[in-house]
């Protein structure tokens, strides 16, 4: 089976221990850092393995690419700890497991993965988008989300035929060989996890921001800009892919928003929550959100923009409830468009 | 029978009488498993004087009796076992009087759920009813007579708890009042008079035509939402039913477990719905809620499961429409269920007989549960739906619904609303001074025989 690229000796010399002193949740010193790091090359029972709240900060703060967060969950898995309890771990594992349903279709360039998210399917309309080819279903499912639920096995058994289902029905008809990731975690799953356990990807991930910013800047005729202070919530998998950032800067410019400078944003983001939730700590994940709305509510923001679902289903209402607008990043898009 | 026949026209007017077959096919039958019987006649009277000469006519003439509501009861209570004349109450639909001080409101036996639903939440939005899962065809009446349970029963107990009176046609012909109604103008309690509307409850119209109805009426909230827990132990759930309904924070709380979809395999949802008037009462109370099954969640035993936005809304209706998808999963449009009324601590092994049961007859089968009062039973429904049009299946389900009431009443629970086999059973397990004192009041309301026979009968 797979194998994680993880380096020993590297996190052994590490002298700032960033993937636990930065983490937003433990507030470890740089002395019991070290402690804790070194029980995680050991292989020993950290405190980490149980308090992670599974946010993915760590990944991005590895100054090394040393996988932290992925080594956190393979401890996680082998030492039986559980982030979330078991009945909704097991829930979520029979959900999405494939059907061997998938059907082989003939899909031109550009062909988008919708994932597990069939309802951004109706977002994909008119001019900007011009009727793309996409897909979703369990069958395409990346899998990713088993890191909240401490499964990397899960991921490793399901993920190299998901390749190959996609490879096989869905790009065969490709002349790029390019799949355009609707979600941060998709293209996460094949820039960042399948490489870090030697999984090769045969197509060519593009991460949707990229696919949309060069949309509309094909287009700019038709924007009309949306003179509105945004916040934006990012999403965790976006911390293992946080070299595709920049899109979110470069897609807002082109709308004419203004991402507002506040405390919890880009490195300094916070969970949405909902994951916290499934976890059943709830009261963690009520602090946050409430520090994060009361952070965009105090930068005086008219929308808080999404990218992931599960984070707009989480905060919707209660971004709602501060007069602020919740809205997709697509839905941004089309809403500045000239129809 | 032509006399008879001219009798009842001359009572309720020829539009509302018939001996046509193919009007009498629909009331020899419901959705479940029963035998059709074809009755005599059906009339559908429209006054509480027109009901006593129809008794009083039958008592004459040795005729049964079957009042009808929705005849939505599945387990063929309705059915005319020994023919005679089905009365079909759904002429009497007046919404009489509604009490918004005293919360309560006055209604013949014919106003269906739907209808009572829909009068509150438009002339008094503040209040509202107990409503069950059913069809809002369902009538008010004929839930409450079988002692049904609804939406507000977790807090409130059986819609029969919410009843304050009953104006009733006995089967020898009189009018008479049970409850605060029988003295003063207003319909407001059952205490603390000798309680005489128990008479006629449970008792599937053995005792007399129900022609009037006073139930409870409750403050209506302007907020609600859902909350799901799941867990992969049966054996678990009596004790946290015991935990939520501990915190009295719950409006209603409801389980259920099936095979499908796949991913629901093996795992229980209790759904728990809480309601309030502001969004720290609905905090506080889903803050107390889950406290109470910390020691599940801190051992991972279970947990609460994140409900998408999308799917709340089906999930907060009363009634849930969701379930009759269910009702019509074999696409035959027959579905019946054992509603076993059980101790909450009987609920798991009543889930292993259906297992077990569904293992022997069914592919497809579902929990749900209604906890009643604060965890003082559970309304455990062992579902069986089938294929009309094929009658192994039929018989399957039969079958399944046989070994369902065995179930109920080892695991010293009592059958709900139970066609006859089911009562026959009951019957058999009664402590016989019961079952003595159940034939005595029979008797002597019911001389003649006439009303619903071969309900509660011993052989």
């Amino acid at each position: 089976m797979y194998e994680l690229k993880f380096d020993e000796k590297m996190c052994a010399v590490c002298e700032t221990c960033d993937c636990l002193v930065r983490c937003p949740y433990l507030n470890l010193d740089l002395e019991h850092a070290k402690k804790e790091v070194e029980k995680l090359i050991q292989g020993d029972n950290s405190m980490v393995l149980t308090e992670c709240v599974t946010c993915y900060s760590c990944e991005e703060y590895c100054p090394y690419g040393n996988h932290p967060f992925y080594r956190i969950v393979e401890l996680q898995e082998s030492q039986d700890i559980y982030p979330a309890p078991k009945p909704i771990m097991n829930q979520q594992i029979k959900s999405m497991s494939p059907v061997g349903k998938g059907k082989v279709e003939e899909l031109k360039d550009p062909v988008i993965s919708l994932c597990a998210f069939p309802e951004a399917k109706k977002a994909l309309r008119g001019d900007l988008f011009q009727n793309p080819n996409n897909y979703f279903g369990r069958d395409y499912f990346c899998n990713l989300m088993y890191l909240h639920f401490a499964r990397s096995s899960i991921i490793k058994e399901r993920l190299p035929r998901i390749i190959e289902n996609i490879w096989k029905q869905k790009l065969n008809k490709s002349e790029s060989k390019e799949l355009i990731c609707y979600h941060d975690e998709c293209y996460a799953t094949y820039t960042s996890w399948a490489p870090a356990y030697g999984i090769e990807v045969p197509f060519k991930p593009i991460h949707f921001y990229e696919y949309l910013y060069n949309r509309i800047r094909a287009s700019m005729e038709n924007i009309t800009p949306i003179d509105a202070k945004v916040a934006y919530q990012r999403p965790c998998s976006n911390r293992l892919i946080p070299e595709q950032q920049h899109w979110v800067d470069d897609i807002f410019e082109l709308l004419g928003a203004q991402r507002v400078k506040r405390e919890y944003d880009r490195e300094d983001a916070l969970c949405c929550g909902g994951i916290l939730r499934m976890q059943g700590r709830d009261d963690l994940a009520h602090d946050l959100q409430v520090k994060n709305l009361e952070d965009m509510e105090a930068a005086g923001v008219d929308y808080c923009v999404f990218n992931c679902p599960f984070c707009s289903y989480t905060l919707s209402e209660m971004v709602k409830e501060r007069n602020i607008k919740p809205i997709m990043m697509i839905d941004l898009c089309t809403l500045s468009w000239n129809d | 029978m032509e006399k008879i026949y001219n009798a009842l026209t001359d009572i309720v007017g020829s539009g509302y009488v018939s001996k046509e077959p193919e009007e009498l096919f629909f009331y020899s039958r419901d959705q479940g498993t029963s035998e059709p019987k074809i009755p005599d006649f059906v009339v559908m009277p429209r006054t509480t004087q027109e009901i006593q000469r129809i008794v009083l006519l039958a008592n004459k003439e040795k005729l049964p009796i079957i009042p009808m509501g929705g005849s939505l009861t599945l387990s063929g209570l309705c059915i005319p076992h020994r023919k005679g004349v089905v009365l079909d109450l759904k002429r009497m639909d007046s919404i009489l009087e509604v009490n918004e001080t005293s919360r309560y409101v006055l209604v013949e036996p014919g106003v269906s759920q739907g209808a009572l639903q829909s009068y509150l939440a438009i002339k008094h939005p503040e209040l509202m009813h107990s409503i069950p899962d059913a069809p809002p065809a369902n009538t008010i009446a004929g839930n409450i007579l079988i002692h049904g349970s609804g939406h507000l029963s977790q807090e409130t107990g059986f819609h029969t708890e919410m009843l304050n009176g009953l104006e009733v046609v006995l089967p020898t012909g009189e009018i008479c009042k049970t409850g605060s109604g029988s003295i003063s103008p207003k319909w407001f309690a059952r205490a603390p008079l000798p309680d005489l509307t128990g008479l006629f409850l449970g008792w599937f119209g053995t005792t007399g035509v129900v022609t009037k109805l006073s139930i409870r009426l409750y403050p209506k909230p302007l907020k609600k939402d859902v909350m799901m827990f799941v867990t992969e132990n049966p054996d678990h759930i009596p004790d946290i039913i015991y935990r939520v309904t501990g915190t009295k924070m719950a409006e209603d709380v409801n389980l259920f477990a099936q095979p499908k979809p796949d991913w629901a395999e093996g795992f229980q949802q209790t759904v728990i719905n809480i309601t309030g008037d502001s969004e720290e009462e609905m905090s506080f109370k889903r803050r107390l809620i889950r406290k109470s099954v910390e020691h599940y969640i801190k051992s991972k035993e279970g947990g609460f499961m994140l409900v998408l936005p999308q799917l709340k809304p089906a999930m907060k209706e009363a009634p849930l429409r969701e379930l009759t998808r269910f009702a019509d999963m074999m696409k035959g449009g027959g579905f019946e269920y054992v509603g076993g009324i059980i101790p909450t601590e009987s609920f798991p092994q009543a889930y292993y007989d259906t297992l077990e049961i569904a293992e022997k007859y069914r592919p497809k089968w579902s929990i749900m549960c209604r906890v009643i009062g604060r965890g003082h039973a559970m309304m455990f429904a062992y579902s069986w739906p089938f294929n009309r049009a094929d009658a192994k299946d039929v018989e399957m389900s039969r079958k399944a619904l046989f070994e369902s009431n065995i179930s109920s009443l080892k695991n010293g629970g009592v059958i709900w609303k139970s066609e006859l086999e089911g009562q026959r059973m009951m019957m058999e397990k009664m402590d016989p001074n019961t079952l003595n004192l159940l034939q005595k009041i029979k008797r002597t309301l019911d001389p003649n025989g006439i009303m619903n026979p071969g309900n509660w009968e011993v052989v």
